[in-house]
Parts: C-alpha cells; sequence; structure tokens
C-alpha cells in the first residue's frame, strides 16, 4: 500500500505554495498549538517515544528517549538548550533545505514542542552558511512567528517562554557532528569534543543540550496532531514513519519526495523517479543513505527495503536517505574516490589517524582509479581503513573509512583489472 | 583538511584595511546579531560578525568580498576576543575567502552527486572562459571554486554564484548565466530545467498534486 497524499507531512514540500506564516497556518501548521502543550512535558515524550521516531540525521538514535536524558529540573540554576542541526551537508541529502524554504513553520512549531518537552529555554537552529536563501526564509519565518506571539515570551498562549534563533554556520562539514555544532555555536573552530559527557550532561555553554536533526522536529507537531500509533502505522517495526528520500544521480527524475519508510527500492525508484536511465538491467550500485555509507552492488538493493534495518542487513546504512544511484556508465572507483576527496577536505585536523589517514586513502585512492599500484595495495589501503575507523573522536574517520571498504568488498575485480591493465601497458612500453 | 592561510600582512594592507569599521547599517545588524546570545557569550557572534565584515569588504571593493588581516583584528576587538581566536575561526571556515576574490566567486560542487550528472562539464565551461581555480580573472570579474556538496543533490549539477544557487545545470546553460552576469544582469535563480519548479520530478510532482494549483489543506481527509 502505498502512502496517501492525506498522510504526507511536508504538503509545501515543492513549494508551489507560500512558506509564510498564513499559508502554513491554512495548511494546518500552529493549530491550537497552545493544546499541545497543555498535555505536558512527559506526555509529549511519551507520545514522541511510542511513535517509533527515530533520528533523521543519519544514526537513527530514537528520539523520543533522546528527550529523556535531559535533566528534569535544574538544581544548579543552569537553563537547558534545543540545538537543531540544519548543517545539511553529507553528499546526496537535500532535504533539510526543502523544509527550511518551504515549510518553515513546521520546524518552529516543532522546536516549540520538542523545547517544551525537554524543557530547554530557547533552541537554537544552525543551519549551514551555503543556504543563504533558504537563511534568510528561515529569518523571516521566525520573525513572523514572534510577531504573531507564537514564541518568545508565553509562547502560543501556552504561559511557557521560548526563543528561537538562528546561527548560520559558514563551509564546514563536521559542524554536522553535534559536539562540533555545539563548538561552532560557542563561536569557536568545530572540533568535536570528547564523550562524555555527553550534551544532555554539559552541552552549550555547559549546559544540558540536545541535538536534533530539522526533519526530526519538523514532524513533531504532526504526530503529535495525528497520535503516535499514526506515525507508526506506516514502515516496518522498529523502522517507523514517513520520511523524505532524495534520489540523485542516475535516475531519470531525480527528486526529494515523501514516503513510507521500508519502502522497497525498485518502487521507490519506478513511481517517482522514472526508473533507472538505461533501464534495471543498467543499474550498477547504489549508495543509499549519503555518502558516508558503503555502496551496494545492484542485485542486492534492487527489492531491499528503504529503512534502518534493511539496510544495515544489506553491509550498508540508511543515513539521511540521500540515495545516489549509479548506473553502469559509472567510473565507479572515481565517484568513490571523489567521496574521499570529499573527508580529506572536511577532516578537521583534530585526531591524527582522520587528519592524516583520509588524505592518505584519497592519494591510493587515485592511484587505484589509474591502476598506477600494486595488487597488494588493495588490502593494504583496506587495513588502513580500519585502523582509522573508530580510532577517532568522532563519526569522520568512520565515515571516510565505509565507503572504501564498500568499494573493496563489492569491486575488488575491477580494482584488480585496472591494475593489472596499467601494468601490461607499461611491460609493452618497456618492450 | 585544506591548507588555509591568511593574505600577507603588508604595509599596503595596513594602509588600505586599517581604518575599517562597521558602518552604520552593518554595526547594526552586527549588534542584532550578539544580542541572540546570552549575555557574556559574545564571542558566539563571531561566525555572523566575520561574515557581515566580510559583505562589507566585498561593497566596498565591487567583489564578494574577503577578510584582510586589519579586518580580523577589528571583529576581534568589537566582540573582545583575542585577535588568534577570530583568525582560528577565519581560518577553520571554508566560506570566509583569505584572500581577494572577484565580482562572482563562481562555486562548482564537484562531489560526487554532481559529478554522476555532469559537473565535469561545468568546470570545462568556466576553464574556457579562462577562469582558473582559486584565481581572480584578468577582468577582476570571477573567482572559480570548487566545492563540495552544497545540498541540492536531487537538482544537480549546480553551481552558487556569490549568494545565488542554479541548479540543473548543462554547459550551455551556465554560459547563458556567466554571460547575463558580465553584462551585469540578474538571471533566474534555482533550477534551470524548462518545466521544473523546485526539486519535484521533472514533468511534474507524482505527489501532492492538489497543491500546485491551490493551498490545499489535507486535515479535511485525516
Amino acid at each position: 500500500m502505498s502512502l496517501a497524499d492525506k498522510d504526507r507531512i511536508f504538503t509545501n514540500l515543492y513549494g508551489f505554495q507560500d512558506w509564510g506564516l498564513k499559508a502554513a497556518q491554512a495548511r494546518g501548521d500552529w493549530d491550537d498549538t497552545k493544546s499541545l502543550i497543555a498535555r505536558g512535558q512527559d506526555s509529549i515524550i511519551e507520545e514522541i517515544k511510542a511513535s517509533g521516531l527515530r533520528g533523521r540525521g543519519g544514526a537513527g538514535f530514537p528520539t523520543g528517549l533522546k528527550w529523556s536524558f535531559m535533566p528534569k529540573e535544574s538544581k544548579d540554576g543552569r537553563p537547558s538548550f534545543l540545538v537543531i542541526n540544519a548543517d545539511e551537508s553529507e553528499p546526496g541529502s537535500c532535504k533539510d533545505r526543502e523544509i527550511i524554504r518551504h515549510d518553515p513553520h513546521k520546524l518552529i512549531e516543532g522546536a516549540l514542542c520538542a523545547g517544551f518537552a525537554m524543557r530547554a529555554r530557547a533552541a537554537y537552529i544552525y543551519i549551514r552558511g551555503e543556504f543563504i536563501r533558504e537563511a534568510e526564509t528561515l529569518q523571516a519565518a521566525i520573525d513572523e512567528a514572534y510577531d504573531a506571539g507564537l514564541i518568545g515570551k508565553n509562547a502560543s498562549g501556552s504561559g511557557y517562554d521560548f526563543d528561537v534563533f538562528m546561527h548560520r554556520g559558514a563551509g564546514a562539514y563536521i559542524c554536522g557532528e553535534e559536539t562540533a555544532m555545539i563548538e561552532s555555536l560557542e563561536g569557536k573552530k568545530g572540533q568535536p569534543r570528547l564523550k562524555p559527557p555527553f550534551p544532555a550532561g554539559a552541552g552549550l555553554y555547559g549546559c544540558p543540550t540536545t541535538v536534533n536533526n530539522v526533519e526530526s522536529i519538523a514532524v513533531v507537531p504532526t504526530i503529535l496532531r495525528r497520535g503516535a500509533s499514526w506515525f507508526s502505522g506506516f514502515g516496518r517495526e522498529n523502522n517507523a514513519g514517513t520520511k523524505l528520500f532524495q534520489i540523485s544521480g542516475h535516475v531519470e527524475k531525480p527528486c526529494v519526495v515523501e514516503e513510507a519508510m521500508s519502502i522497497p527500492f525498485r518502487e521507490l525508484i519506478e513511481k517517482h523517479c522514472g526508473g533507472i536511465r538505461g533501464g534495471w538491467d543498467n543499474l550498477l550500485a547504489v549508495i543509499p543513505g549519503g555518502s558516508s555509507v558503503p555502496l551496494v552492488p545492484a542485485e542486492q538493493i534492487m527489492d531491499a527495503p528503504m529503512d534502518f534495518d534493511g539496510l544495515k542487513e544489506l553491509g550498508s546504512g540508511l543515513g539521511t536517505a540521500g540515495v545516489i544511484v549509479m548506473d553502469k556508465s559509472t567510473d565507479v572507483v572515481r565517484a568513490i574516490s571523489r567521496i574521499s576527496y570529499f573527508y580529506k577536505h572536511e577532516s578537521c585536523g583534530q585526531c591524527t589517524p582522520c587528519r592524516e589517514g583520509t588524505g592518505w586513502m584519497w592519494r591510493v585512492m587515485e592511484r587505484l582509479r589509474t591502476g598506477d599500484a600494486a595488487i597488494e595495495e588493495i588490502d593494504m589501503l583496506h587495513q588502513v581503513t580500519k585502523q582509522v575507523e573508530g580510532h577517532t573522536i568522532c563519526a569522520l574517520g568512520d565515515a571516510a573509512a565505509w565507503p572504501i571498504q564498500g568499494l573493496i568488498r563489492h569491486f575488488r575485480p575491477e580494482l584488480e583489472r585496472r591494475i593489472e591493465e596499467h601494468n601490461a601497458k607499461f611491460a609493452e612500453a618497456a618492450e | 583538511m585544506a591548507d588555509r592561510t591568511p593574505a600577507p600582512d603588508t604595509p599596503e594592507l595596513r594602509e588600505r584595511w586599517g581604518s575599517f569599521e562597521f558602518t552604520a547599517d552593518y554595526k547594526a545588524k552586527a549588534d542584532k546579531a550578539i544580542a541572540r546570545y546570552p549575555e557574556g557569550r559574545q564571542r558566539s557572534a563571531v561566525m555572523p560578525l566575520l561574515d557581515l565584515a566580510q559583505r562589507q569588504v566585498g561593497e566596498e571593493t565591487d567583489t564578494q568580498g574577503w577578510l584582510p588581516l586589519p579586518v580580523i583584528e577589528y571583529v576581534a576587538r568589537y566582540l573582545d576576543m583575542p585577535v588568534i581566536r577570530v583568525l582560528e575561526v577565519a581560518t577553520f571556515y571554508f566560506m570566509y575567502n583569505l584572500k581577494p576574490v572577484g565580482k562572482y566567486h563562481v562555486q562548482v560542487c564537484g562531489t560526487t552527486p554532481c559529478m554522476l550528472r555532469g559537473s565535469d562539464g561545468l568546470f570545462e565551461t568556466c576553464k574556457k572562459r579562462g577562469m582558473k581555480k582559486g584565481a581572480v580573472s584578468e577582468d577582476g570579474l570571477w573567482t572559480l571554486t570548487e566545492v563540495e556538496c552544497m545540498g541540492n543533490c536531487a537538482t544537480a549539477p549546480m553551481v552558487q554564484i556569490n549568494d545565488d544557487n542554479y541548479e540543473d545545470l548543462t554547459p550551455e546553460r551556465l554560459d547563458t548565466i556567466l554571460d547575463a552576469l558580465a553584462r551585469g544582469e540578474q538571471p533566474k535563480t534555482g533550477t534551470q530545467e524548462p518545466g521544473r519548479h523546485t526539486s519535484e520530478p521533472l514533468g511534474g510532482p507524482t505527489t501532492l498534486k492538489e497543491m500546485v494549483e491551490a493551498n490545499h489543506d489535507y486535515r479535511g481527509e485525516w
């Protein structure tokens, strides 16, 4: 059964209609938000837990559970903060941008509901610096909400005071990592912090903080209005809800679309993307969750369910649901090598295995691309990815290692073919 | 990590930028930015202030703007921060230009999703027009930079020029845009694909079709 339009949360996803407050209210946003808040903190957290919502930023941690880690009362006078991660920079991901520029009031209303539930005094929305026009829209929407009394003192008439601020980044992928984001908000280089202490204990300005993705927050008001069981009715068990999928690369019609979680890959592509360029026989591989997750070869992904557990079983992950499709015309080694370059470029330089490893891995990948390498170097590269993975403060090291591991796992014959071809050419030239 | 070093500190640089101050307009914006953070946490505003400073330099030089060392020092004084802490931030984040750039900063996305949709051709187009990566063109109009994923993957390939995105590009479409900018015109921003609105599938959305014509309220069907 496919998702019906009435069950889609982001009805103005494509921006055919105005993003402004009046139009958003006509679509159902900010509709008696006061009564949602009147349910009380614990009841909101329980509802979100029961809905099965898992974080939409990539890791898939249960959102309600994350909120419940926040202190119920401040024993030492420290306020709590909600930080919303709008630093969308994962290659293949382009969903938060659509929410921000076309449905910003869902995000702001969600910030109030979530911020109230976790007893935060304010939300900071950290939007990536390159989203310049999007940030203009978001700030205008925040201003509208203040003017209408929906946020600020006595937000929406609820008796709760809640501020929403926007903070613009300035072009650093690493700031999407929650503790790097907090550092950046404090006016520093975005270098991740060691955990513990976890942000829920000591985050922004040393205060209890929860960092949530834009999509995780923006779906909250609709879940509260329609109920946990409505949301958990979509997708397989433990993979509940609707999800924004972003399909790029070699499909006929790339797009962003909201679908039920666990939709089979083939159905997603057939229904919304007009199929694979050159037909299904022309599909080579898919990176199903943004650049950080390993690629999956065509025959394994075709009928796989697009959700957290289904893709994990394939040795990959749902990540941000940024689906990068590659057909048989793709130079797959170059495609992955370009991702290696991305991680080299974006490493913050704090941990040695990542700072040095990402550059080393990229340089070897470039030699493998042309075949200018020895067969043994494939295993050496694999070994080095294992030495980077898990040996850094944040997950950027892992994210740099996994795509290469995926390539070696599934395309070793292609790597060997290039090396043999290259060496044969050299042997010929020497004669 | 990418190598990023500030422009050399020369007497000429001091002469040109030593007396930099925010204009009344920029000062108002700067103070508004500082007010977003709690008392005593004004250094949180270092990123917005560097951005504002770069924009003011841009207005004064008719370019996208950059951050000469004396301007970085000014921001440090403004926020009562050690200069090194501000310099650290300016060198860490890629959107702060540490060297002068052209009137138009042509930032072509070269990451895999754009690469799969033909960003190589966009670099070719730029090079054919005499642009070089990291250098200002002789006429002062262009600086070409290869940037990492800009989050427009469903409308790839794309280019960001100063504050605007141009998506669904082909070499010909990019040429048309650059021609218009060179003439001093403002081309249409966003997707360049005829008939496409934003990130819906080409040829019209497969979902939420009522929304195309009217601001449909789906709650009646809940």
